[in-house]
């Protein structure tokens, strides 16, 4: 049914059709929303037996859905930003188990400086914890990628996180297509977990493993993950067959056929440069876009073939490897290696900063005219001045003290989107 | 004729042989029918007094609940001398996640075990005294005030021994660990840390709270067959000496356990609702030296420079705990 509802509400509806048994979550800006709707529908009895647990941490949270998935039950979690990292261990732990937790993670950046506004530095930072990592460009698909998750999570026995961007996503309102119960149902069948705590049948679950076998179980855990990549577009067709439209797989071309220039991106960002790359191929440009849905397990053989025929790549990513460089972009590089193409990596949108169609169409004149140096990281609407003033500012007295309030001071303002 | 003198029971003590008992009054593990949840051929060192109180825990946990348990075990010796692959000493379905989540781990088994309508199957959570009382204890906390229906054991040797003997917050004052070394003025831990987890679950007001002793292990048993009978939050904080870290003789582990409880460095009683409903009395008080001497970690205190001034300290830890739980026999308080 359509109806015009925040992105959250959608994200819980979608769960609550999943119908997990445990949900254990602690609150964090912007995941909020989602967790309330949860325990009202918990309450309500809409998500009938089910167990909302109000945990005392994240860490607290991820540890309670490894235990209620070790006990055999779909087990429900959500978190942002600095909660992903407090669970850093715990999602480790998930992977290593081998346990299907599912969970959303409303995108957010990390601090210092504390900032509660979107980027991918949380989960970019949780990229190599195990887990599948799903990107959402619209609530739409936010929504079918949770169903899509469960299903994976649960016929690999991995652990699977559906990102969506925080605010942009969370908090917007649009119209989402949900589906009914029965259509979930008989997409997603019942949870039979791989391996279960039951006093019938003891098993040991956690045991130590030294050097003797350890490389081996984690060969595992990474041939688990390459299988994801054969089970993703299979469910994706599934999906597709059932509800009727596109969704999920693991990357998504958007006019690539001629493309000379392609962006590639992951998220809500995504909808802005397919705007600018219409407007540009109405110029006559031959750009396209490339959306990674899927970027853990890296669908490296998707992204090769999907980048073939270009010369420019341009991948705008909303975090960065501080001191190394871009991350999607190695992976892209990696992807492509000996490929006649050269690989931009252009960091945008930190911490909340808008990614607007005139700085994209800016960056992307620069790059077909090749006035963009693909040896240096390029910052989207870096105010270099304001650096610079800082930086000044540092070398002139002993001990300058913090450089965020000084830059804030500086501009004059606390709020976000002063830079243009 | 020759005859031998045949001693039937131990005298001067107040144990009694299980032979003389009706065999339903007998120790869980005096019955043929125990569980050996922890069954034998782990790797925990001679005279461990952890692995004795786990084997005695679960196998009345299991016994307690006809063998419906599930348990959740936190990282340290208890699970790495337990499971080192391929080999696993349980023999009920058991679950080792992190060193510092424990709680919410079980947490999280309870509440699954609720949602798919098997609350009869029951949850006992386990770990050393830094997985409960440091690492581990915002999720204990957690749990605590949720009132999960969960038994947490803490296995308290007052230190981590697993990673070598390094100082927690359980580990007592005077003691010297790697990381509590006599070196310079210092006498080992200090004074005026650390933390009674057993108090602060009470003040979390949760059903049953009890500590108990490696030394008498009926009533370990019992008080586990008891926390058995609660739902919601339970607490058992069961002192476990290891020759290992206190540098002590492997035989010695059940008189220490005896002597912590006698001193009255150890407390044991019970509490239901944030309340302290039974204490186990002091038989016969001694002073603290006499459970001090035979440590290694506490040498320093009797050597050549012999530190009175920091046993005594130690005695007025004990004594205020006498006073405290009212440890003293009937008459003596």
């Amino acid at each position: 049914m359509r109806s015009q509802v925040e992105g959250s509400q959608a994200v819980a509806r979608a769960v609550t059709l999943c119908r997990p048994q445990v949900v254990a979550a602690y609150p964090i800006s912007p995941q909020t929303h989602i967790v309330e709707s949860l325990s009202d529908r918990v309450r309500t009895g809409e998500l009938a037996d089910c167990e909302y647990l109000l945990v005392e941490s994240e860490f607290g949270a991820m540890s309670a859905c490894i235990g209620a998935s070790a006990a055999g039950v779909r087990s429900y979690t959500a978190t942002s930003s600095q909660g992903l990292l407090f669970m850093a261990e715990a999602l480790f732990n998930a992977s290593g188990l081998g346990l299907p937790v599912v969970m959303t993670v409303a995108n957010r950046a990390i601090g210092a400086p504390i900032n509660i506004w979107n980027d991918h530095s949380d989960t970019m930072a949780m990229r190599d914890c195990g887990w599948v990592q799903l990107f959402a460009e619209s609530n739409q698909r936010a929504v079918d990628l949770h169903l899509q998750a469960f299903r994976l999570a649960e016929s690999l026995s991995v652990p699977v996180m559906v990102c969506m961007d925080g605010f942009v996503l969370t908090h917007a309102v649009e119209e989402v297509d949900l589906p009914t119960q029965d259509e979930v149902d008989a997409f997603l069948p019942r949870f039979l977990p791989q391996q279960q705590l039951d006093p019938e049948e003891p098993v040991t679950i956690g045991a130590m493993v030294g050097p003797e076998a350890f490389t081996e179980v984690k060969y595992l855990m990474h041939a688990k993950q390459l299988a994801a990549l054969d089970e993703i577009p299979v469910i994706a067709a599934e999906f597709r067959s059932r509800f009727g439209r596109d969704s999920g797989g693991l990357v998504r071309p958007y006019r690539l056929e001629d493309a000379e220039t392609v962006v590639v991106a992951l998220g809500s960002v995504l909808g802005t440069i397919e705007d600018v790359v219409d407007e540009m191929r109405e110029l006559g440009v031959a750009i396209g876009a490339l959306g990674i849905t899927c970027f853990r397990p890296w669908p490296a053989a998707e992204v090769r073939d999907a980048l073939h025929r270009a010369a420019r790549v341009v991948v705008v990513e909303r975090a960065f490897a501080v001191g190394a460089g871009g991350i999607v972009g190695q992976n892209v590089r990696d992807a492509t290696r000996g490929l006649p193409l050269v690989v931009h990596d252009v960091v945008a949108g930190l911490g909340g900063r808008a990614v607007t169609r005139a700085s994209l169409h800016r960056l992307l004149e620069d790059v077909v005219a090749d006035r963009l140096d693909p040896a240096r990281l390029h910052f989207l609407d870096l105010d270099i001045a304001l650096v610079e003033r800082e930086l000044t500012r540092a070398r002139g007295g002993r001990r300058p003290g913090p450089h965020a309030e000084s830059m804030l001071r500086e501009i004059g303002t606390v709020a976000s989107g002063a830079y243009d | 004729m020759t005859f031998q003198e045949i001693k039937l029971y131990q005298t001067g003590t107040f144990v009694v042989g299980n032979r003389l008992l009706d065999p339903q009054q007998r120790s869980v593990q005096a019955r043929t029918g125990r569980s050996n949840s922890l069954t034998s051929g782990h790797r925990a060192c001679q005279g461990c007094g952890e692995a004795l109180g786990a084997r005695y825990v679960l196998d009345a946990a299991m016994r307690a609940t006809d063998g419906r348990l599930v348990a959740v075990n936190s990282t340290g010796c208890l699970e790495v001398f337990s499971t080192p692959y391929p080999e696993s000493s349980w023999q009920l379905p058991w679950l080792h996640s992190l060193f510092g989540n424990g709680p919410a781990v079980a947490s999280g088994v309870a509440a699954a075990l609720r949602a798919s309508g098997r609350d009869d199957i029951r949850v006992i959570g386990q770990a050393g005294d830094g997985g409960t009382v440091d690492i581990g204890f915002g999720t204990l906390s957690g749990m605590f005030e949720r009132n999960d229906d969960v038994l947490f054991v803490c296995y308290d040797n007052e230190g981590y021994m697993n990673t070598g003997v390094q100082r927690s917050g359980a580990t007592p004052p005077g003691a010297a660990t790697n990381t509590t070394k006599v070196l310079g003025h210092h006498p080992g831990n200090a004074f005026g840390q650390g933390k009674s987890v057993p108090l602060i679950a009470m003040a979390h007001e949760i059903p049953y709270v009890a500590t108990a002793t490696v030394a008498e292990l009926r009533d370990l048993e019992h008080k586990v067959e008891k926390a058995m009978t609660f739902r919601g939050a339970r607490y058992l904080h069961v002192f476990v000496p290891c020759p290992l870290g206190w540098g002590a003789a492997s035989a010695d582990t059940i008189k220490l356990a005896r002597l912590a409880k006698e001193t009255g460095i150890f407390p044991v009683f019970e509490a239901e609702g944030g309340q302290v409903t039974e204490v186990s009395r002091i038989r016969r008080q001694v002073p603290v030296e006499d459970y001090l001497r035979p440590q290694r970690r506490y040498a320093h205190l009797f050597g050549d420079n012999p530190r009175p001034d920091v046993v005594a300290r130690i005695q007025a830890g004990a004594d205020r705990n006498i006073a405290r739980f009212g440890l003293l026999p009937e008459g003596d308080a």
